[in-house]
């Protein structure tokens, strides 16, 4: 018999009932519970009379809607005012902890968790949140969730699932300098498409993914999603082990050896078998930036737009011709010649503090270009915004001429204040580059933090490799 | 959840690839703590001119006409045919919230975003899942043929064309049975109560540092 992928492990360890029809009822360790997709799921409780079944395995944070300047004054728009208002009251209904705003533990939902240790190996994670996968660099199966299953998780701790199939994207070697976590995960994206994933649980391994910190594996499960996959995971060694030692929720004492002992089997086996493999040369993997309206529409920064002439598939053809033409770019035009407008360094993906670091040191002596509106940093958590400070991050980034906010969303999906003016342009550190997402006629760039100080800094692409 | 039998009705096309949740429905109304209302602003960056804002009176908002759901022959359709990848991005369940209410009930395109799938199944929505090539033919048909209708009926899992051409497509025979009785996910994972705790039970003893 073929040994076991470690997705194969997580899902034996979860499974509560097989319902024999290809679905089996999962058992879920965490539930992850932020403003936007939980008051539906609440209300539904409360109208069949159920109590969540596990409270205790249940943690809110409000992140989507909240602000990222001067929150002594509470929210100013009154309907996301409401929303926030209606997690507290859920939360302290339902006897459920809650990071509340002026909490300096609270932040992006899915910074939070690892942050805290909520998040551990070994353990089933869902949250009304697609960026969910993220959870999944801890050795976890990790995945986002409507509103619906988020009131089936409430009331029974259980999904009904379906079991993906199992992909290993295997990254091979090892990435020149200056290449990131985020570039490796674009250029996935970009080789396998925004839906070469889609069905699948996708492991990813290989000697580049094994380099990566926890930050940076955090960043590449958390665009699985993007992918088009259901979750990602990286196998757990002794950086994760490491990461998780003495958070606030992580076990102690005797329970502490027992979790490590297992946890050291929270890998695929030798002779596991996938449905899918794909491997990827790391060495050469750049810089990546997208120049589209969806993640798969990505180049290295040395490249060129790509030109629709090129392209054979008539469905694929015409979406990059409606790409370029909201993007307001000509085909054939090198990246470097790009020009923006507003910088975002956050999200979910990229608003850790190496990612903090990566950007100060880029923008450290230099200034924001004079064409450069707004350049923004988010962090993603009230603790990663304080160690911040404490190593002088803001204030090398404030006097390059960044703005230093408040932990939360923020301009990843502009459901708060910080959005995009209609054809403004952005070199972002998200994971959507959709229309509108930043805003409405809003165009974004994804990139790493260090390419999006560096286009700060510069005011255009440039390969931050280049910069002395 | 309102159960799904069987559906005859016009179809509209949404022809492009990668339709996202964000598009589907912007951000800004996903601020409602309500799951009903979303309709008005199914698509709302596309089909209408101004930018919309919660609470605003849409039958005031200027329309973009070119969009392909504002044009008269596609008024009253409840099946949308659409290109790859439909539904990808956010976990929002506010996307088949908002389809429905704005009327429909049926979805076909060659593939769909793993969460949006499940949370349109969730709703009473069918979506169907066939290959591009016959998809590409709908497409044509449904541009040369004003009113052009499809007779969708979950339980034969066939689709019947205007001339009587029939398309079987297949269905996760779990997610049938759902939709054909509206049954309530809840209530059935609730007839496992005993294996649930029975699941606890052990897991407390083996990993007991995941219930501290």
């Amino acid at each position: 018999m073929a040994g076991k992928t470690l997705y194969d492990k997580l899902w034996d360890a979860h499974v509560v009932h097989d319902n024999g029809d290809g679905t089996a009822l999962l058992y879920i360790d965490r539930h992850l519970v932020h403003e936007v997709t939980s008051p539906q799921a609440f209300e539904g409780l409360r109208l069949a009379d159920r109590k969540p079944w596990r409270v205790e395995a249940n943690l809110a944070v409000p992140d989507h809607n909240v602000p990222t300047t001067d929150r002594s004054k509470g929210i100013e728009d009154p309907i996301a005012r409401i929303q926030v208002e209606t997690l507290d009251n859920n939360c302290h209904e339902f006897g459920i902890t809650e990071f509340k705003m002026d909490d300096i533990r609270q932040g992006i939902v899915h910074v939070i968790g690892p942050e805290q240790g909520a998040t551990l190996p070994g353990m089933t994670v869902v949250c009304g949140d697609s960026h969910t996968s993220t959870h999944g660099a801890f050795g976890a199966l990790a995945h986002g969730i409507g509103t619906s299953e988020m009131e089936h998780v409430l009331a029974t701790q259980c999904l009904l699932q379906k079991k993906s199939n199992a992909m290993l994207v295997s990254v091979d070697g090892k990435v020149g300098v200056g290449v990131t976590a985020k570039d490796i995960v674009l250029a996935i994206i970009g080789k396998i498409g925004t839906a070469g994933g889609t069905g699948y649980a996708i492991e990813f391994g290989g000697e580049a993914i094994s380099d990566l910190s926890i930050e940076g594996r955090m960043t590449v499960c958390n665009m699985a999603i993007e992918a088009g996959a259901r979750a990602g995971m990286v196998a757990v060694d002794d950086k994760t082990i490491e990461y998780v030692k003495g958070r606030p929720y992580a076990p102690t004492a005797k329970q502490w050896d027992a979790a490590v002992e297992n946890w050291r089997d929270l890998h695929s086996d030798d002779d596991a078998k996938f449905d899918t493999v794909m491997n990827l040369d790391a060495a050469f993997i750049q810089p990546q930036v997208t120049w589209g309206t969806s993640p798969e529409m990505v180049v290295s920064v040395g490249d060129t737009v790509p030109d629709p002439l090129n392209e054979m598939d008539p469905v694929k053809k015409e979406g990059m011709q409606k790409a370029l033409i909201y993007m307001g770019l000509e085909a054939n035009m090198p990246i470097s010649e790009i020009k923006i407008d507003k910088v975002f360094i956050g999200s979910c993906t990229n608003s850790r503090i190496e990612d903090i670091r990566a950007a100060a040191s880029v923008a450290k002596g230099r200034k924001v270009a004079d064409n450069i509106v707004l350049a923004m940093v988010v962090p993603g958590s009230g603790l990663v915004k304080q160690q911040a400070e404490q190593e002088g991050l803001d204030k090398i980034l404030i006097e390059a001429g960044f703005e230093w906010r408040e932990p939360g969303c923020s301009m990843c999906l502009a459901m708060n204040a910080d959005r995009l003016e209609p054809g403004e342009r952005c070199a972002s550190t998200s994971n959507r580059n959709f229309e509108g997402r930043q805003g409405q006629g809003g165009r974004t760039h994804l990139v790493s933090p260090a390419m999006a100080a560096a286009a700060a800094v510069t005011g255009h692409f440039i390969d931050v490799r280049d910069m002395s | 959840m309102e159960k799904f039998t069987q559906l005859k009705a016009v179809v509209a096309p949404m022809d492009r690839p990668n339709v996202d949740t964000d598009a589907i429905i912007p951000k800004q109304f996903l601020k409602s703590i309500k799951r009903s209302g979303f309709g008005p602003n199914l698509f709302d960056e596309w089909r209408y001119l101004d930018q919309g804002e919660p609470g605003m009176d849409n039958s005031k908002r200027v329309i973009n006409s070119d969009f392909i759901l504002n044009q008269s022959r596609y008024q009253g359709a409840q099946i949308l045919i659409a290109r790859e990848n439909f539904g990808c991005g956010s976990s929002r369940e506010h996307a088949p919230w908002a389809l429905l209410d704005y009327g429909f009930r049926v979805i076909i395109a060659p593939s769909f975003a793993d969460i949006f799938y499940n949370n349109s199944f969730k709703n009473g929505i069918l979506l169907i899942k066939l290959d591009a090539d016959v998809l590409e033919q709908m497409f044509q048909d449904v541009e040369l043929n004003e009113g052009y209708q499809l007779d969708v009926n979950l339980e034969s899992q066939t689709i019947t064309k205007t001339d009587g051409c029939v398309i079987k497509f297949e269905i996760d025979e779990f997610r049938k049975q759902r939709l054909l009785n509206g049954l309530d996910d809840i209530g059935l994972t609730l007839q496992h109560v005993d294996d649930i705790k029975a699941y606890e039970t052990k897991r407390k003893q083996d990993t007991p540092w995941l219930f501290c």
